[in-house]
C-alpha cells in the first residue's frame, strides 16, 4: 500500500449527501478481475453523458460539463470535499480503488458510511470527518478560490487551508501508524499468529461442528 | 455490572486478541465468497505465496454474474455471452480449484445467491462470525449470527490470518411492538425502520431486532429484515435465537447432527440479549401503525406508505433536503403531490437476496393467481434465489402461476437487483422491485426503482401501478 504522510491537492466538491458506491464506481466495471484501471469510470453515469461499459476507452466520451471534475479549475484535484453519508451501500472496494486511481487520496466529510470508510485506509485513502459547520465553511471557501488547495498533515493530524488556518482531526492510531508507513495488514495480523492458533484450538473444543464440515 | 447484549455476547466468544488502542482481532468462522468481490483477494493470495488459513471455513459461489435465461444459463460458463461476465465466474471457478475451496457451480442445483444460499445449507450457523464481500451478508445476522459485509482487502486478510482486525460498534435495539395488520410483510417493517432512523441512522451500530413481531417471523421474513440493516447504515443487523431459529436450521445439509446437534442447540439458546443488556440507542416502532410501503426516490429513506403523497421540496426549510429532494423527483420523473398510487409501472422484479425465498414467491403468486399483468408492463421477472427454492416453488405449481400471468419465471441469480448480468432497466422505466437498492443506475442506466414487498410487487404488476394490498 502507498503510505500517506503529507498531502497538499487542489480540492474539488462532491456536493450532495448519502453519495453511494453505485455512484462512486457503476456495477458494470465491477466485473474487471483486477484492482487498478478503475480511475476513468470513477462516478461514470454523472461525470459523462453517455453509458459507460468496461474496457471502453473513455477520452472521447462527451463529458458532462456540469460535473465538477470535469471543469478546469478542478483539474489534478488531490482532495475531495463531500458530504454526510458518503460512500454508502455497497461494500464494493472498487469504489477506495476508483478514487486512487484518479487521485484523490483524501475525502473530507461529516460523515462516512462504515464499509466504504474503512476499506479507505486499506488502500491508501484517508477519509477525514469533520464538523458539518467545518466542511460548510471549507466548500465556502473553496467555492470562492480557484486553485484552492488543502493541505493534509497525517502525522500532526491538521488540514490547513491557503489562509494558514489549521484544523485537527481525529484517526485511530492503529490505523494512522499503517497509513503514515503503507504497512501490509495480513503481515502484521500474522505477527498475532500464535494467538489466532490458541483461540483456535479452544473455539474448535467449545464448537466442534464449525470445524472441518465445509469441503 | 449489567448484562450483555447478543452483539456483545457474539463479539467476546471470537474475540483472539485486544489491542489497547481499542482495535481487537476477531475471529471468522465462515467467509462467504462470490465472483465480484474474490478475484483481487485471491491474486493478492498468490503475489504474497500465501494459502487459505482455514480452507474449510470458506465457501463459493457465482452469484451476481450469472445469466438468468434459460437458454443462456443451459452452456453453463462456457455459454455466458458477456466476456467479461465469463470471464470473472470463470475466475471463480479456478481460484476455488487452486485453493480446494467448495464451490457450488453455476448449473449445480444448489447454486443461488450467496445470501440465500448460506443460511440454506446450512453453511452459515447460529453463533457464527460470517464475513463476505457483499454489504447485504448482514442477512445472516437472522440466524443470531455476527454478519457483516467486507471489501476486497479485508477478504484477502481472512483467507490469510482467519481473523479481522475490528473496533466494537455500538448497540442499537429496534423494537417492533405488536402486531402486523393483514397484507403488511417484513419488507414493509424494515423500510418502515429506515424511514424512521434514515439511511445513516445505524452507521457506528450493530442493531438487534427484537419485539413481538420480529418474534412472529419467519425466518425467511427475519432475512428480509437483517439484510436491510445496511441500508439503514448498520453493518450488522441480528436477531435472537428461539425455536423458530432451531427448528429452521435442524436437518441442512452442514449443519450438526446427534450428539453435536444437541450441545450445538445448548449453546445457541444462549444468543440472546441479557434483560438488563444496555443499549445505546433504542427505536420503537409499533406493528399495527406499519402500512405497506414504497420508496420514491433514489435513496431507501425515501419510503412513503401507499397511501401516501410525493412531497413537496418546496415546503422543506432544511436547504440540503431540499436539493436531495428535487433531484430525487427530478431523477425519478415524478412531482410533488402526487399520489404513490398513481405512479405507473414499466417493469416489476421478484427476486434479490431481500425478497427471493420460497415465503416470498408464495406471497406474490398468490396475488397474481387467475390473474394478468397489466398490458402497460413490459416485463415481469420472477427470480428465485435459489435452484432449490426453485425446485420447491416449481414442486408447489408457482411457476405455473406466474407465467400464466404474464410473468417470467428464471434461472437463480442477482439478477435486476444490480444488473450485471443482462437483467437491467431502461433509462426512464418505472420498476417495482423487491430488492434493496433504490440508488440512480442501480438497475440499469437512468432505470427508476420503487422498493416494495414481493407482495406489492406482484399487485402492482397486474393493476399497472400501485396498489394498496390491504384492499386486494
Amino acid at each position: 500500500m502507498k503510505s500517506f504522510t503529507v498531502l497538499q491537492g487542489i480540492a474539488a466538491p462532491m456536493d450532495r449527501a448519502n453519495v453511494d458506491t453505485d455512484l462512486i464506481i457503476p456495477k458494470q466495471f465491477l466485473k474487471s478481475i483486477k484492482r487498478s484501471g478503475f480511475g476513468p469510470n470513477l462516478f461514470d453515469e454523472v461525470r459523462y453523458l453517455d453509458q459507460g461499459e468496461p474496457g471502453q476507452d473513455c477520452s472521447g466520451r462527451p463529458l458532462n460539463m456540469d460535473f465538477p471534475l470535469n471543469q478546469a479549475r478542478y483539474q489534478g484535484a488531490g482532495v475531495l470535499l463531500a458530504r454526510e453519508n458518503f460512500g454508502c451501500g455497497s461494500s464494493r472496494e472498487h469504489a477506495p480503488w476508483a478514487l486512487e486511481d484518479y487521485g484523490l487520496r483524501c475525502i473530507i466529510a461529516p460523515s462516512f458510511a462504515d464499509i466504504f470508510y474503512n476499506n479507505c485506509f486499506k488502500n491508501g485513502i484517508l477519509p477525514i470527518v469533520l464538523d458539518t459547520q467545518v466542511v460548510d465553511h471549507l466548500f465556502a471557501q473553496m467555492y470562492a478560490t480557484e486553485g484552492y488547495e488543502l493541505k493534509i498533515d497525517l502525522a500532526r493530524q491538521v488540514v490547513q487551508t491557503p489562509a494558514g488556518e489549521e484544523i485537527s482531526f481525529d484517526v485511530d492510531t492503529f490505523r494512522k501508524h499503517c497509513l503514515l508507513n503503507g504497512l501490509d495488514d495480513i503481515a502484521l495480523t500474522l505477527e498475532s499468529a500464535a494467538a489466532i492458533r490458541a483461540y483456535e484450538q479452544r473455539w474448535r473444543k467449545q464448537s466442534p461442528w464449525l470445524f472441518d464440515v465445509i469441503r | 455490572m449489567s448484562g450483555q447484549t447478543l452483539y456483545d455476547k457474539l463479539w467476546q466468544s471470537h474475540l483472539v486478541e485486544q489491542r489497547d488502542d481499542g482495535s481487537a482481532l476477531i475471529y471468522i468462522d465462515r467467509q462467504l465468497i462470490h465472483e465480484v468481490t474474490s478475484p483481487q483477494a485471491f491474486e493478492g493470495l498468490r503475489i504474497a505465496g500465501r494459502q487459505p488459513w482455514r480452507v474449510d471455513a470458506n465457501f463459493a459461489v457465482p452469484d451476481h454474474n450469472v445469466p438468468t435465461e434459460r437458454e443462456e444459463r443451459s452452456g453453463g460458463v462456457a455459454g455466458i455471452t458477456d466476456a467479461v461476465s465469463r470471464l470473472q465466474v470463470q475466475t471463480l471457478d479456478d481460484n476455488c480449484r487452486d485453493f480446494k475451496i467448495l464451490e457450488f457451480q453455476i448449473n449445480d442445483v444448489r447454486q443461488g445467491i450467496v445470501h440465500v444460499v448460506g443460511p440454506e445449507q446450512g453453511v452459515t450457523l447460529p453463533g457464527m462470525t460470517i464475513v463476505c464481500g457483499d454489504s447485504h451478508t448482514s442477512t445472516h445476522g437472522a440466524l443470531g449470527a455476527l454478519a457483516h459485509g467486507i471489501g476486497t482487502s479485508e477478504v484477502e486478510h481472512v483467507m490469510a490470518t482467519q481473523c479481522l482486525l475490528q473496533q466494537k460498534m455500538k448497540n442499537m435495539l429496534v423494537c417492533v411492538k405488536g402486531q402486523l395488520q393483514a397484507g403488511i410483510t417484513a419488507k414493509d417493517v424494515v423500510l418502515a425502520i429506515i424511514g424512521e432512523i434514515g439511511t445513516a441512522g445505524g452507521t457506528g451500530y450493530a442493531i438487534e431486532f427484537g419485539g413481538e413481531v420480529v418474534r412472529a417471523l419467519s425466518m425467511e421474513g427475519r432475512m428480509t429484515i437483517c439484510n436491510m440493516a445496511i441500508e439503514a447504515g448498520a453493518r450488522a443487523g441480528m436477531i435472537a435465537v428461539d425455536e423458530t431459529t432451531v427448528e429452521y436450521v435442524k436437518g441442512r445439509p452442514f449443519a450438526p447432527r446427534g450428539a453435536q446437534w444437541d450441545q450445538a442447540v445448548v449453546a445457541w439458546r444462549e444468543l440472546h440479549s441479557d434483560p438488563d443488556a444496555h443499549f445505546d440507542r433504542i427505536v420503537e416502532l409499533r406493528g399495527a401503525d406499519i402500512k405497506p410501503q414504497v420508496t420514491w426516490g433514489t435513496s431507501p429513506e425515501m419510503v412513503l406508505p401507499v397511501d401516501g403523497v410525493i412531497p413537496d421540496p418546496a415546503l422543506m426549510d432544511n436547504a440540503a433536503q431540499r436539493e436531495a429532494t428535487e433531484r430525487a423527483l427530478h431523477y425519478m420523473g415524478l412531482t410533488a403531490g402526487m399520489l404513490i398510487t398513481d405512479i405507473k409501472l414499466d417493469t416489476v422484479f421478484i427476486g434479490s437476496c431481500t425478497n427471493s425465498r420460497i415465503e416470498d414467491l408464495r406471497a406474490a403468486a398468490a396475488v397474481v393467481k387467475g390473474k394478468k399483468i397489466a398490458a402497460t408492463v413490459k416485463r415481469a421477472l420472477v427470480v428465485p434465489g435459489s435452484g432449490q427454492i426453485k425446485q420447491q416453488a416449481e414442486a408447489e405449481g408457482l411457476d405455473k402461476i406466474f407465467t400464466a400471468a404474464g410473468m417470467e419465471w428464471r434461472e437463480p441469480g442477482c439478477s435486476m437487483c444490480l444488473a450485471m448480468n443482462s437483467d437491467k432497466l431502461g433509462a426512464g422505466e418505472h420498476c417495482a422491485s423487491t430488492s434493496n437498492r433504490n440508488f440512480e443506475g442501480r438497475q440499469g442506466f437512468g432505470g427508476r426503482t420503487h422498493l416494495v414487498s414481493p407482495a406489492m410487487a406482484a399487485a402492482a404488476a397486474v393493476a399497472g401501478h400501485f396498489v394498496d394490498i390491504r384492499d386486494w
